[in-house]
């Protein structure tokens, strides 16, 4: 069996930034991936999906962005492109193809049993990403059997679904972004909202993924923030990355009249009942996304940059209906498919190290596995910081990984009395 | 914002209640709580309900004395108006719910309240529950509450603080959201 000091599972940006830091540290390694070079980019995602952040910000370590559109948002081919270019630029041991069947803890570290054969190792980082699984609520047991159900990683665009109404459910960029385009299509739309975050996507003229940058929102590390279990589960910003650089809030989607109702909470006698608490959403949304703004404003004042970008300005409240629906009748073919935008988890069914808390979470503590030392988690929700599951986040965190990773290792070969174990 | 957190006092133990929250994530199972009451008619419309013990924290409780409710319906019922209608206990118990979690969640962000008041208004079309049109339900066509907040704040923190409390609150959960409902007959 071949032995190695580190085994990156997950060939995607994270493994990838990760890679290239090991690299740089010495640390001999391979990146197993069950597909090619960013799998999920290439094969879980719908036709018309764009990144959300701009071209510029998907920086790496040794690698970024060189075209002639920084403000732009990549398609998802240019996405993998971006990825697979990187992987070759700096040369990393990815072996593609290489489903990982278990990981197991052993006395030298860890055994990964894939389907091309096993690899000993004393150190793994699991890259796998965050998004592996469609959550899919308990309610949906309750569906009618002639309403179609799918979730966003099958949806590939409006054209599978039947005609007739859709009942989107979810409201983060996910559903925001499905429910304009099938809405679109001409099948009416009905988007199931409960806690969502609205934003602007340009803000004084300038993206707001660029003022969660400049203003250093993005580099809020987990370990200074006040609810760190919460954050690691606010839904994402309301956003597209299309080249018009719209707002995609809900008063752009009921201008084109996608009706909104509140959370889908139950289903009795055939009808879907939906939370009377759409108004109070909409109202905390709107004030959260002031905060943010008046914050950025506070920025701009205070470095002097009031000149430079346009004035500060604010979105007209969500407009909302006072008593929006709470209850729809799901057997009178009004609905003909419901799709399921109600996030994701990841999945850790070849983990075979008792790591998890109650919930299923791996338990970390900023990426470093905290029950198993040598284990390490990259490209999950706010990992270490705001912006750790973002291509942007991915280096910062490798960096800081690695070096931990690296000092583990020389930790381990001093108190084990191995001279070679450290290679 | 620290150095002032003692100054503010809306008589709320933030303390408490955040140590209550870590002791709980820790032990799940403690935190399922059991609420009761107990309900006796008396004559007509008229009923007497107790509140006495509960159970959470993997024991049995007791309130410091025994509360006593009594519900009737008013005289254009044809009642004889002893208590509160059952309705208005549920927007008393909305409003409560609600004020409580304003003072609670003011403290915790370091405002300083000096007068709180809601105002709660549930609106019914009487042709639900007296059977006269199917299509209207039995339940409030709608609820409306109306704070007045004078605290150490600018109004959209004040709005935060209301709206928070409403993400937070049982009992807005409980009235706008569907539950299920078990009723025996032993």
């Amino acid at each position: 069996m071949p032995t190695i000091t580190t085994v990156v599972i997950g060939a995607g940006h994270a493994g990838l930034a990760m890679s290239k830091c090991l690299a740089d540290r010495s640390i001999d390694h391979v990146v197993i991936e069950r597909g090619e070079v960013a799998n999920s980019w290439r094969t879980e995602r719908w036709d018309s999906l764009r990144l959300l952040t701009p071209n510029w910000q998907s920086r790496l370590p040794g690698y970024g962005y060189e075209g002639d559109d920084p403000d732009g948002y990549r398609t998802m081919p240019e996405t993998f492109a971006f990825i697979d270019r990187y992987a070759s630029v700096i040369s990393a041991p990815v072996q593609t193809n290489t489903k990982v069947i278990s990981v197991r803890n052993t006395d030298a570290g860890y055994l990964v049993a894939t389907d091309q054969g096993d690899w000993q190792c004393r150190t793994v980082v699991l890259a796998t990403g965050a998004c592996n699984i469609p959550n899919i609520p308990a309610v949906a047991d309750a569906v009618p059997s002639k309403i179609a159900m799918l979730t966003p990683v099958q949806y590939r665009n409006p054209d599978q679904l039947d005609d007739g109404g859709v009942l989107v459910v979810g409201a983060s960029a996910t559903g925001t972004q499905l429910a304009e385009e099938i809405h679109r299509s001409g099948r009416p739309v009905t988007l199931a909202a409960g806690e969502h975050i609205r934003v602007p996507r340009v803000y004084r003229g300038r993206d707001i993924l660029w003022w969660m940058d400049v203003a250093g929102v993005h580099d809020e590390r987990y370990d200074e923030i006040e609810d760190i279990v919460r954050a690691r589960k606010v839904p994402s910003f309301q956003l597209v990355g299309s080249p018009q650089r719209e707002t995609l809030d809900f008063n752009a989607l009921t201008d084109i009249g996608v009706n909104l109702i509140g959370r889908f909470a139950g289903i009795r006698d055939g009808k879907g009942q939906f939370s009377g608490s759409l108004c109070n959403q909409c109202a905390m949304s709107d004030l959260k996304m002031n905060r943010l703004l008046g914050a950025f404003d506070e920025w701009a004042t205070e470095n002097g940059l009031d000149d430079e970008v346009e004035a500060p300005h604010r979105l007209p409240p969500t407009e909302v209906a006072t008593l929006p629906p709470l209850s729809m009748d799901l057997s009178d073919g009004g609905i003909r498919t419901i799709l399921w935008a109600t996030g994701y988890r990841p999945d850790y069914s070849w983990l075979e190290v008792p790591v998890f808390d109650r919930k299923g979470r791996v338990r970390h503590d900023g990426g470093v596995v905290v029950d198993h030392p040598g284990m390490y988690l990259m490209g999950m929700q706010f990992l270490r910081r705001r912006k750790s599951a973002l291509i942007d986040g991915a280096g910062d965190d490798a960096r800081d990984l690695s070096d931990h990773l690296v000092s583990y290792l020389g930790g381990q070969a001093v108190s084990a009395d191995r001279p070679n174990a450290g290679k | 914002m620290a150095e002032s957190e003692s100054t503010v006092d809306n008589g709320v133990n933030v303390e408490a209640l955040l140590g209550a929250r870590a002791a709980l994530t820790d032990a799940p199972e403690a935190a399922k709580f059991k609420w009761r009451a107990t309900c006796e008619w008396k004559n007509g419309t008229h009923s007497n309900s107790t509140v006495e013990g509960y159970f959470g924290l993997g024991e049995e409780h007791k309130h410091r004395t025994t509360f006593s409710f009594d519900a009737d319906h008013p005289e254009t019922f044809a009642s004889e108006d002893n208590g509160a209608t059952p309705v208005e206990y549920v927007l008393v118990g909305l409003a409560s719910c609600l004020t409580a979690g304003v003072a609670a969640i003011a403290q915790h962000r370091n405002i300083q309240l000096r007068s709180v008041t809601a105002t709660i208004e549930g609106g019914m079309d009487l042709q639900g529950i007296l059977g006269i049109d199917s299509d209207v339900r039995n339940g409030f066509d709608g609820i409306k509450v109306s704070y007045k907040i004078d605290a150490d704040a600018s109004d959209d923190d004040i709005k935060a603080l209301v709206a928070q409390s409403q993400k937070r609150s049982a009992v807005y959960d409980i009235v706008t959201n569907p539950t299920n409902v078990t009723v025996e007959v032993n």
